[in-house]
């Protein structure tokens, strides 16, 4: 069954409770890269949006926080995102502070993201994935703050043209941006200090 | 024998009873009442209102009494209190020129449209102890003093145009403009360096009055003298709109009583502005005329760099004077000394002492 | 839990309103992703006042959830009193359990020490940070420090430490010592002794930091490397005593000094009172079995 554009699904059944486990699960995930979190009890999703995508929103995103969909997000999910967040859709990647894309594999120009500047780098976007899996193990080794050695990691569903862009940003350290990757109700943190050592 | 140091608990709850038979005093005396701190202290409210960013006459009342009357600290209850409120909406820009106004005062003119109001005004009483006040119950024997005007003149039209209209009309005053700008909020963004004049301004309102008033007291002694005049000090009630967003024209939602600062302050001009005045601006909820003038000798005193004034003192230092204006602040961290600092204490005598050793050795090796 | 309040309304869990717990929420992830580095948030007002931890307690209010243990020391002590009152604030605001177990609690806010127990992963330690700009006393304007931290340059910081060796024969920081964190940022680690310092370095436990008044929140995720600054020719070293503690007899311990008379009598205890009551614990259960 599709739903149509505009649709708007039930909110979060216990904002304060539930915004408060879902923090947790990312603050984890940015404190411990590379390493595959699952988000408790997530909300309603529309068509295209992950649980765990739409927890993620429902938490960080308010008024203050400009938001990029992707076209595909845009035709079928805005309505839903802005009425529960309240967050301001614009159309300029460079506006926002968050970026949403829908599909690892169809990603937007990775070159446009705000990444902050050098006196406020904190100012640099959050990068937001949708991926059709993520694993612990696997081919991708990072390493950085956060991880105790090196961390293994699965990633399906993610264009290859994402890691050179990632390798860029690993090079302007402070300056850059921070990508959390969403699966099903799971997330993966890779702030701009985490190192792809190899793929 | 030592034992470790317990009872944090308990003493704590000991000093909140002893706080509380101290807030009430002898309870002989009858309980003082909110209404009664509301109308007779007002000058006490107003402050903690401006300060407590918080225009609420019966919680500033509230804080007043709960603190025992130190107004910092009732200026404290007020901003914890009022930090964790929704935000429904913005008001529109009030418009001081609509105010119906009380008092109305200006140094720059003898005379103008709408006259000099006096109001009620201490400015002009002799400061003798009203000894009939002792008296409780009696309404003190009230001599009004009169001056030049009547305090209310009869024919107080209603509308008072703004001194500094005129002048600006008549080219000789720099007119500030709207620049359509969203301003930033301080208290949801942090300060940050350069600070633009809405900013600045938004700290300074809710800056600390004495502060405020010896920094301002500070540029007429010399340090960042700029010259300015009492263009005017409006007092009186403005009126709060909405624009909701399903209608076509504002909703007024109520009145807020202000008192308005327009210094007016020499500027020598350059190459590409000519010789003109240049004001600083102040405002305060309620009656709080020497907040406003303190506030409006700092704003203009802060323009330095903005108006190509050599910035060497104090009162033009944005970010000595933003960074440390706020009380709550200020109170918060002076006092915080008080708290335990066995720690960094033990960890500074163990350092001395080992320089005092070494200092030793060192003398020894002299002689 | 709520709170009531005069006007029939109530405070939220925690205290802060929900939009206010949000912008602190990005703030600390910001954090996390740059080390070190200080993140401006919109500081709110809280009912204690500033340099009372407002700072550690607004970030504790925005990560606390009902399933967390929460310590709170001042000093190392869980009796000291500011410590009392923000337990009890949260107790109030939170209903959570408390504990003064540091093996316990997942959310441990601290004032000027950290615990001697080695901390695990998974927990979240939150200091108290009243000044937090490293630079500050050598550079009073912020307009000025933020763009030494733009262009990692420190140099003043190494001048000023050296001058303590020129003139002293020694670095004289006891508390609050400088360190450098993941390699970048210059931060100051809240006043803590530098005897708590080696502690920083790739600890398993997120460790973050709120200083109110100044409206900063900064970070060190697990695992970072953080060295304190030092020189080769004299390298960072720690405070040590020619006493034990004089109830647990440690002496691996951070210990208070107390003076037991006029008469220049002094005692040595353990600042950590967790620890050193763990310690006694331990020692009489050990005795009764010898017995």
């Amino acid at each position: 069954m599709t739903q149509p554009d505009g649709m708007i699904l039930g909110g979060l059944g216990d904002p304060v409770h539930d915004s408060q486990r879902c923090f947790r699960g990312i603050l984890d995930a940015m404190s411990r890269p590379a390493r595959p979190v699952t988000l408790a009890s997530p909300p309603d999703a529309p068509p295209g949006v992950a649980p765990a995508t739409m927890a993620v929103l429902h938490c960080l995103l308010d008024q203050d926080t400009p938001l990029w969909l992707d076209p595909g997000l845009q035709a079928r999910a805005a309505r839903h995102i802005s009425f529960h967040t309240q967050a301001p859709l614009v159309a300029e990647m460079s506006a926002a502070s968050f970026i949403l894309v829908g599909d690892g594999l169809q990603l937007p120009d990775l070159s446009c993201l705000p990444l902050g500047d050098p006196a406020y780098p904190e100012r640099g976007a959050t990068l937001l994935v949708q991926v059709g899996d993520l694993a612990s193990g696997g081919a991708l080794r990072f390493r950085g703050p956060g991880i105790d050695g090196t961390a293994d990691l699965q990633i399906d569903g993610l264009a290859p043209e994402f890691w050179p862009a990632f390798a860029v940003n690993t090079e302007l350290f402070p300056l850059g941006f921070d990508t959390i990757l969403f699966a099903g109700t799971r997330i993966v943190g890779l702030p701009r200090t985490t190192l792809l050592e190899e793929a | 024998m030592y034992v470790a140091v317990k009872g944090g608990e308990k003493a704590i709850a000991g000093a909140h009873r002893l706080l509380a038979e101290e807030r009430r005093g002898d309870p002989a005396v009858p309980e003082i009442s909110l209404d009664q701190i509301e109308q007779q202290l007002s000058f006490a409210v107003d402050r903690v209102m401006s300060e407590g960013s918080l225009y609420d006459p019966e919680l500033a009342a509230l804080a007043i009494k709960q603190a025992r009357g130190d107004l910092v600290e009732a200026v404290f209850l007020l901003r914890a209190y009022r930090t964790t409120l929704p935000r429904f909406a913005d008001s529109l820009p009030i418009d001081t020129a609509d105010m119906a106004v009380r008092r109305r005062v200006s140094a720059i003119f003898k005379d103008l449209p709408g006259g000099q109001m006096l109001g009620p005004t201490f400015d002009y009483t002799l400061r003798l102890l009203d000894f009939s006040l002792m008296a409780e119950g009696k309404p003190a024997d009230i001599e009004v003093p009169m001056s030049a005007s009547d305090p209310m003149p009869a024919d107080a039209p209603a509308q008072m145009p703004r001194v500094t209209d005129l002048l600006v009309a008549d080219g000789i005053l720099a007119a500030e403009t709207d620049d359509g700008e969203r301003p930033a909020d301080i208290t949801r963004i942090p300060l940050s360096f350069p600070a633009d004049r809405a900013t600045r301004l938004q700290a300074l309102a809710r800056g600390d009055e004495g502060f405020l008033l010896g920094l301002g007291y500070s540029t007429q002694r010399g340090y960042g003298r700029s010259h300015p005049f009492a263009g005017e000090i409006r007092m009186g009630d403005v009126a709060v709109e909405l624009q909701p967003e399903e209608l076509p024209f504002p909703i007024e939602i109520g009145d807020i009583e202000l008192t308005e600062c327009q210094m007016v302050n020499q500027y020598k001009g350059d190459a590409e502005n000519p010789p003109q005045f240049t004001r600083g601006y102040g405002l305060a909820f309620g009656q709080g005329e020497r907040k406003a003038m303190a506030m409006a000798l700092v704003d203009r005193a802060l323009r330095a760099e903005e108006l190509g004034e050599v910035a060497t003192s104090p009162a033009q230092d944005a970010e000595f004077v933003l960074s440390h204006c706020d009380n709550l602040e200020a109170s918060g961290f002076v006092q915080h000394l008080k708290l335990p600092h066995y720690v960094d204490f033990q960890a500074e005598l163990s350092t001395l002492r080992a320089l005092r050793a070494a200092h030793a050795k060192r003398a020894e090796a002299a002689e | 839990m709520t709170t009531p309040d005069s006007r029939g309304g109530s405070y939220n869990f925690a205290y802060l309103d929900e939009q206010s717990k949000r912008m602190i929420r990005r703030a600390i992830l910001k954090a996390v992703a740059l080390p070190g580095y200080q993140v401006p948030f919109g500081g709110r007002e809280m009912p204690m006042p500033h340099g009372w931890g407002t700072g550690g307690i607004q970030v504790t209010a925005s990560i606390i959830g009902r399933d967390d243990v929460l310590k709170v020391i001042d000093q190392g002590a869980d009796d000291t009193t500011n410590a009392v009152s923000i337990r009890n604030f949260f107790l109030r605001t939170t209903g959570v359990a408390t504990t003064e177990r540091t093996a316990d609690a997942s959310i441990i806010q601290t004032r000027h020490r950290m615990p001697e127990r080695k901390l695990q992963e998974g927990q979240i330690m939150v200091f108290q940070v009243p000044i937090p700009e490293p630079l500050r006393w050598l550079e009073p304007r912020e307009s000025e420090t933020r763009t030494m931290h733009a262009l990692a340059e420190y140099g003043i910081m190494h001048v000023r430490l050296y001058e303590d060796i020129a003139r002293l024969g020694r670095i004289a920081t006891a508390y609050d010592y400088p360190v450098q964190v993941n390699g970048r940022y210059l931060m100051r680690p809240s006043p803590i002794p530098k005897f708590d310092n080696p502690k920083l370095d790739r600890n398993p436990a997120l460790l973050l930091f709120g200083a109110g008044r100044e409206k900063r929140i900064y970070a060190v995720p697990p695992y970072t490397d953080v060295k304190s600054l030092d020189f080769e020719d004299h390298p960072f070293e720690v405070q040590s005593w020619d006493h034990t503690c004089a109830l647990c007899g440690a002496d691996d311990s951070f210990l208070d000094e107390i003076v037991t008379d006029d008469k220049g009598g002094r005692m040595f205890v353990c600042s950590d009172t967790d620890y050193c009551a763990e310690r006694r614990t331990a020692d009489g259960a050990n005795a009764e079995a010898a017995e």
